[in-house]
């Protein structure tokens, strides 16, 4: 029973990034219709400049730094590529993603070399017990910053303007436009939450509380098991995917635990599989309707 | 675009790219330009014969990877370009196959499975085992579409890696392999050097030999997937990817068409995931989902090809393959012998061959997307449109 608490507990944290990168690829789906495979990427980026600053300007100064990266990396990527191939469908600007990401992955990588750098966060490896639970202090805060900040991001979606025009894009984009609504700075703010996102997740990713490794091809890979958390709420839904994000956090646990360690991130997939043949759109996402 | 308004004349079916869309021939006549290409083809193939007549054994490999790209991308070609599925799940089926053939072909001992078969029938079932695989995942394939089914495959990747590891007796496992079953059609091995053989006066080694076994593996999938794009069954996929409702309306069952298009690609890729492990000489899994044989990385390394190539054109899949495989082995053979390459890829942080080809193919599939969506074959076909308007 500890066991199982313990497992609850530390699933809870990672579910909060997972849902935060899931948030990312949802918010950008529905503002662009497109399935960011560059997300992986972002928090390479993202966690590299934390590293990379952290000694001269300090933890803090540091993830402030990272932000800004990834936040303004993604609107660049919005601005200067999904903007301008605006006739092309959503596998095509996919595949444009996947391009995106294969150059800043390898750039990454390579400067990088045979590294594999830990976030030195000042919260990491420190453990808080309570009774028989022994909870990490990382997978804590994680748990709160990603409660604050997805609470913060739905008050903003739900009471805002910049909400309202999100919605509004989301459901009808030239309904929208003719409404007054300027697609282009609605699309490209969704892009700069989504690489915020990313950029607060990786602090956490990439610490020893979180994962085997630092900063590394396995980092971008945490965001590929992001992806079932998208998919399962249903890629349009943001409720969904903080649900997903969650699920896919306790699959991981439980499956890791009782099953096989090296069976988590397979069982994750196989529920998402699962989850499809019954809603091919995901738990709630709209489905498809094709007109003749 | 100035091709749109070129006339359909002496196109073969399998520049069928998703856009521009061209009416099929209404009937095939030889005209003079297609009496000109059947001659350029044979050309090339006298050409392509004669290669390791000329090139070394270190050269030919290179040429032998980029064909395993090759028949791994026409199957994703007909997968992606005709019937409009986005697949990740290459990796898998080229994995299934591969230790399909290990195990059909290879022998049993204390810790491995094998059957012993001649490696002829392993491969045919090997082939059939992977399209089978493609099939038992028909649930998924046929009722989930577009970017959702893109990530549904991407579980088959995971899946594969655990799989893979868990099933050491048939893949070999991740840390020692197993080695992979010699290739012998009524004797004669045509993956080793074993027994003498001479051609014109040149003899034939391991890698000579596996060249013209890999040049007939490409083509009897190029012959293959070009039969499928010009007849029924790609007919099927092409309405099932343009409209789906409309499809159905026409009478085509959108759900076995998907279903039959992943699987005939898979079958592709089994075929691929054989010549992979003819080519190492080893049968192995996979320690990470990120890098290695069957891993994220082949996935698109392979979805690159067909989208630089042209999505849904077999000869683009071809070129495409040529550049994502080819490409870096063979900037690994030059880097001794050219000085500047040479400063530029060692040391702390170096551009390696790899590094550069993946700047190199991530950047081009951002061109295409953004400038030229028909890719190599589009670029192609308006190079011979205005050759021929001449």
């Amino acid at each position: 029973m500890t066991t199982f608490l313990q497992l609850t507990v530390n699933a809870g944290g990672r579910g909060a990034l997972y849902a935060m990168l899931a948030l990312g690829f949802v918010i950008i789906f529905r503002a662009t219709g497109v399935l960011n495979f560059a997300h992986g990427s972002l928090l390479l980026v993202g966690g590299y400049t934390v590293y990379r600053l952290s000694d001269p300007l300090g933890f803090a100064m540091a993830v402030v730094a990272g932000l800004l990266v990834t936040g303004a990396l993604a609107v660049l990527i919005e601005r200067a590529l999904v903007a301008r191939s605006k006739n092309a469908d959503p596998i095509a600007l996919a595949l444009l993603t996947i391009g995106v990401d294969v150059v800043l992955t390898e750039e990454v990588a390579r400067r990088l070399g045979t590294e594999t750098p830990f976030l030195r966060a000042p919260w990491a490896q420190e453990v808080i017990r309570v009774g028989d639970l022994a909870i990490l202090q990382g997978q804590l805060v994680a748990l709160v910053s990603g409660v604050v900040l997805i609470g913060a991001l739905l008050l903003l979606l739900r009471f805002t303007s910049w909400g309202l025009s999100m919605r509004a894009q989301a459901e009808n984009r030239e309904a929208a436009a003719l409404m007054g609504i300027r697609n282009a700075q609605v699309t490209a703010a969704a892009w700069l939450v989504a690489g915020l996102l990313a950029g607060v997740a990786v602090i956490f990713l990439a610490t020893p509380d979180f994962s085997g490794s630092g900063i590394s091809r396995s980092t971008h890979a945490l965001a590929l098991v992001a992806f079932p958390a998208a998919i399962i709420g249903g890629l349009d839904s943001v409720g969904g995917a903080i649900l997903g994000g969650f699920l896919v956090g306790l699959t991981e646990a439980y499956a890791g635990e009782y099953i096989a360690f090296d069976f988590a991130k397979s069982a994750v997939f196989i529920v998402m599989l699962a989850v499809l043949v019954i809603r091919p759109s995901g738990l709630f996402g709209s489905k498809e309707v094709h007109r003749v | 675009m100035s091709d749109l308004a070129a006339p359909a004349r002496g196109t073969s079916s399998d520049e069928q790219s998703p856009r521009p869309r061209r009416r099929e021939p209404v009937a095939r006549r030889r005209t003079t330009r297609s009496w000109f290409s059947l001659g350029a083809g044979a050309l090339g193939l006298v050409l392509i014969l004669a290669v390791p007549l000329y090139l070394e054994a270190t050269w030919l490999r290179v040429g032998e990877y980029a064909m395993v790209g090759a028949v791994a991308a026409i199957g994703l070609t007909l997968l992606t370009g005709h019937c409009g599925q986005l697949s990740l799940g290459t990796p898998f089926f080229m994995l299934v196959g591969a230790s399909a053939y290990a195990t059909l072909a290879g022998e049993s001992d204390s810790d491995l499975w094998g059957l012993g078969l001649p490696p002829v029938l392993a491969l045919l079932g090997a082939v059939a085992v992977s399209s089978l695989a493609g099939l038992a995942f028909a649930p998924v394939a046929g009722r989930v579409s577009g970017i959702y089914l893109s990530v549904a495959t991407l579980s088959l990747v995971y899946i594969g890696l655990f799989l893979g590891q868990r099933f050491s007796q048939l893949t070999g496992g991740a840390v020692s392999g197993r080695p992979a079953p010699d290739f012998t059609i009524a004797g004669l091995s045509l993956t080793s050097n074993e027994g003498d053989l001479v051609v014109l006066g040149v003899p034939m080694g391991a890698q000579e030999r596996m060249w013209y076994l890999f040049v007939a593996f490409t083509i009897v999938s190029a012959v293959l997937a070009l039969g499928a794009v010009g007849s029924r069954p790609g007919r099927a996929w092409r309405a099932v990817r343009d409209n789906p409702a409309s499809a159905a309306a026409m009478g085509v069952h959108v759900a076995r068409a998907r279903a039959s298009a992943f699987a005939v690609s898979s079958g592709f890729a089994g075929l691929a995931g054989v010549m992979t492990t003819l080519w190492f000489g080893i049968m192995k899994a996979d320690e990470n989902e990120f890098d290695g044989s069957w891993s994220i990385g082949i996935a698109i390394a392979v979805l690159a090809m067909v989208i630089i190539g042209g999505l849904g054109s077999v000869g683009g899949a071809v070129a495409g393959a040529i550049f994502v495989f080819g490409f870096p082995l063979a900037l690994q053979l030059l880097v001794p012998n050219v000085p500047a390459l040479a400063s530029l890829t060692q040391g702390e942080a170096g551009f390696t061959p790899a590094v550069l080809t993946a700047f190199a193919y991530g950047g081009l599939i951002v061109l295409v997307v953004i400038f030229e969506p028909g890719g190599l074959a589009a670029i192609g076909r308006r190079l011979r449109h205005h050759l021929g308007a001449r």
